[in-house]
């Protein structure tokens, strides 16, 4: 597959400007040119989440695709059903693909998102992680990462480790698995060109930088996703029929076997502050651990 | 056509004639023969529609809702807890207006578990804006379900039909089974008013303000309150279009005629007993006992019960001396919601309140205990006699 450049990306838009989203929002990024990959022929998902608030309230809407809001616990049950109501009507040749945070996917819709995997229907399933509960005011989520400080996490931060879903969806056996980053849309846009020509449930996980969540400047929104991504605490990978390989700049990093100290990332936002060197350590460790199984990935 | 078959094979045998699209269902007792049958249906080539075995029935119900948000004529069956686990979608699928179609084979819902017959389940659902029909045999079901999909179509609003679990799921009667060839002219294709189509993108379902507020044309559109009355008002005009559903259908199939409450020897009764489903259909039996005992006592069948058909339970009550409502379900804290709501029909439709019945409410069967006739017949000796049982739930054994 060629990969798309700027000059390539299509220049029709479907998310109008002047949304809802927050000043420097990694999902305003993702989503507009997440749906310049889907393309006009979609129908949208979307579980109560900040994609909720940044397509607009009633009635006037920022998406130009048509779009199912859902109960919190169903986006992929709604999926599926729209699916099966496009083949019951012989419009299969349009898209169906859900848009769901990380608490819409990791925690509450799991279970939904697990059974559409199981049965094997044929959508996208995007999952934009802004690592809490965002649009609430910042509570943990499953996708939370150890350390970082949330409004029900607020002197000790979270505890716990986050949850790879992406790991999760490979162990469904499912055709496509992929990771991806707001910083690196067009990563992205050549994983959804690809993942829309498989078949069964097809799942990328984004990583979605959140000024007001996380804890930094509206403008540093790239820079952090960057930051994510050339430190390895972050990494770009598609699992395509079963076979692994970073992408991007994740494989770049491990062509070169470089990567920036961890605590780069972890120190550019205020979420994080309340860690001691050790649990840096700690983290960093931890992500020198997961490079040492690292081989391959494009190009290599 | 007449067959002898099951409660669950009629309403599945009304959801093949309605020519549902989309089925989604999650296996609970005493619904799952329903939807095996189903799958069984489309699996054999008899069926043209999408079978989804989805893994709770909060997707069962969300499939349904997307499948006819998307333009396709959806059903779905429960009971019990699968459909208070529902609960969320079934708000959801009122407040979207969405002809889904939902048959529920009730039973008692946990805790403690119990798989037995009550009512308990879809009496929980009956403030979530859904049309309510009762069953009370298997020909009711079978022609029920299929007058569901053209009142929910209608009125674009959910319809759930209900039958007991066990005592007409379970059980095997001879029914007739309408002609398909006759279906056509009685329930046309599914035209949704609005389907999810990206050559006319829409925003469904999306954050609402308590405000009206004006659109991108400059009209005023709705606010979050506007569009719930709405529902409200169209659940109340629901009554009549659950009538003239049930003329046409007697036009068509020649059955019918009790689509909101069914008498049965109550022209000259001075007491009359009020309920739901198949019990009322045993209470015949208690009446026939009672009337040759002297006694001059009817029994009135709720078919509707979500829009509450009150201005007929009140013409249908109105000269009795005394009511008796059992009930398979409470309102946990009070009394039977059925009760509450037959005394609310009765003070706002009785031109003098001083010639109201008496109201007395009985609970019977609850987690499948046994309704035996005899100990129905000596409780409204009881209430004959001026004194129902204290407890009034027959046959409890503390």
């Amino acid at each position: 597959m060629t990969r798309t450049t700027i000059l390539s990306l299509p220049t029709e838009e479907y998310v109008h400007p002047g949304n809802r989203a927050c000043t420097g929002c990694g999902l305003g990024i993702a989503y507009r040119i997440g749906t310049k990959a889907l393309g006009p022929d979609t129908i949208v998902i979307v579980p109560p989440s900040c994609l909720t608030v940044l397509q607009g309230l009633f009635p006037v809407a920022s998406t130009k695709l048509p779009s199912l809001n859902t109960t919190f616990a169903c986006t992929a049950a709604a999926a599926t059903g729209v699916l099966e109501a496009l083949k019951a009507q012989g419009r299969e040749h349009t898209k169906v693909v859900a848009w769901a945070g990380d608490g819409g996917t990791a925690d509450i819709g799991i279970q939904s998102l697990s059974g559409a995997a199981e049965r094997g229907d044929d959508f996208l399933f995007m999952c934009y992680d802004n690592e809490g509960y965002m649009n609430t005011g910042v509570q943990r989520s499953g996708t939370t990462p150890q350390g970082a400080i949330t409004a029900n996490t607020p002197f000790k931060g979270k505890l716990q480790q986050k949850k790879d879903v992406a790991a999760i969806m490979i162990a469904h056996g499912i055709d496509y698995v992929a990771t991806a980053s707001a910083a690196y849309p067009l990563d992205l846009y050549d994983k959804i060109r690809k993942a829309i020509t498989l078949k069964g449930v097809k799942y990328i996980h984004i990583h979605t930088p959140c000024p007001p969540g996380w804890g930094y400047e509206a403008r540093y929104t790239v820079k952090i996703g960057e930051l994510a991504v050339e430190t390895g605490y972050w990494d770009l990978y598609e699992v395509e029929l079963g076979e692994f390989r970073l992408t991007g700049a994740s494989a770049k990093a491990l062509k070169k076997g470089t990567r920036k100290p961890v605590n780069e990332y972890l120190q550019a936002q205020s979420r994080f502050r309340i860690m001691s060197p050790e649990q840096a350590a700690d983290v960093q460790a931890r992500v020198d651990a997961k490079w040492s199984t690292y081989s391959g990935g494009e190009g290599c | 056509m007449h067959v002898i078959e099951t409660g669950n094979v009629a309403a599945a045998l009304g959801v093949r004639l309605a020519g549902a699209q989309v089925v989604a269902a999650y296996p609970i007792t005493p619904q799952t023969p329903l939807t095996e049958k189903l799958s069984e249906l489309i699996e054999a080539g008899e069926m043209d529609a999408r079978y989804v075995p989805v893994e709770s029935e909060h997707s069962a119900l969300a499939v349904c809702i997307a499948a006819s948000s998307a333009g396709a004529r959806a059903f779905t069956a429960t009971s019990a807890n699968g459909l208070l686990y529902m609960h969320e979608q079934v708000h959801w699928a009122a407040g979207a207006r969405l002809p889904i179609v939902m048959c529920v084979a009730n039973r008692a819902v946990g805790a403690p578990w119990n798989i037995w017959n009550d009512h308990q389940d879809s009496i929980s659902q009956r403030d979530t804006g859904w049309i309510q029909i009762y069953s009370c045999d298997h020909q009711q079901i079978i022609d029920d379900t299929l007058k569901a999909f053209r009142v929910a179509e209608a009125t674009s609003i959910p319809v759930m039909v209900c039958y007991d679990g066990y005592l007409l799921s379970h059980t095997y009667m001879p029914f007739a089974v309408p002609e398909q060839e006759k279906v056509a002219e009685f329930l046309p294709p599914f035209q949704p008013a609005y389907a999810l189509d990206p050559s006319s993108p829409a925003n469904l379902n999306t954050v609402t303000l308590p405000e009206v507020r004006l659109d991108v044309h400059g009209e005023l559109a709705h606010g979050y309150m506007e569009i719930r009355y709405l529902l409200q008002e169209d659940l109340r005009n629901a009554v009549q279009v659950v009538e003239e559903t049930d003329a046409a259908y007697q036009e068509v199939f020649g059955r019918g005629g009790v689509p909101l409450v069914e008498p049965y020897r109550c022209d000259d009764a001075e007491y009359i007993v009020v309920g739901l489903g198949s019990l009322t259909y045993q209470l015949r039996d208690v009446v026939e006992t009672l009337r040759a005992e002297g006694h001059r006592i009817g029994v009135l069948g709720v078919r509707l019960y979500r829009p509450v058909p009150d201005a007929a339970i009140a013409a249908a009550l109105q000269g009795a001396h005394g009511v008796f409502v059992m009930e398979k379900a409470l309102s946990y804290g009070y009394e039977g919601a059925l009760c509450s709501d037959l005394k609310s029909a009765l003070y706002d439709h009785l031109p003098d309140k001083s010639e109201a019945p008496f109201v007395k409410g009985l609970i019977a069967g609850i987690g499948g205990r046994e309704i035996r006739t005899a100990d129905l017949a000596d409780a409204l000796r009881s209430g004959l006699a001026g004194s129902i049982p204290d407890p009034n739930w027959i046959a409890i054994q503390l």
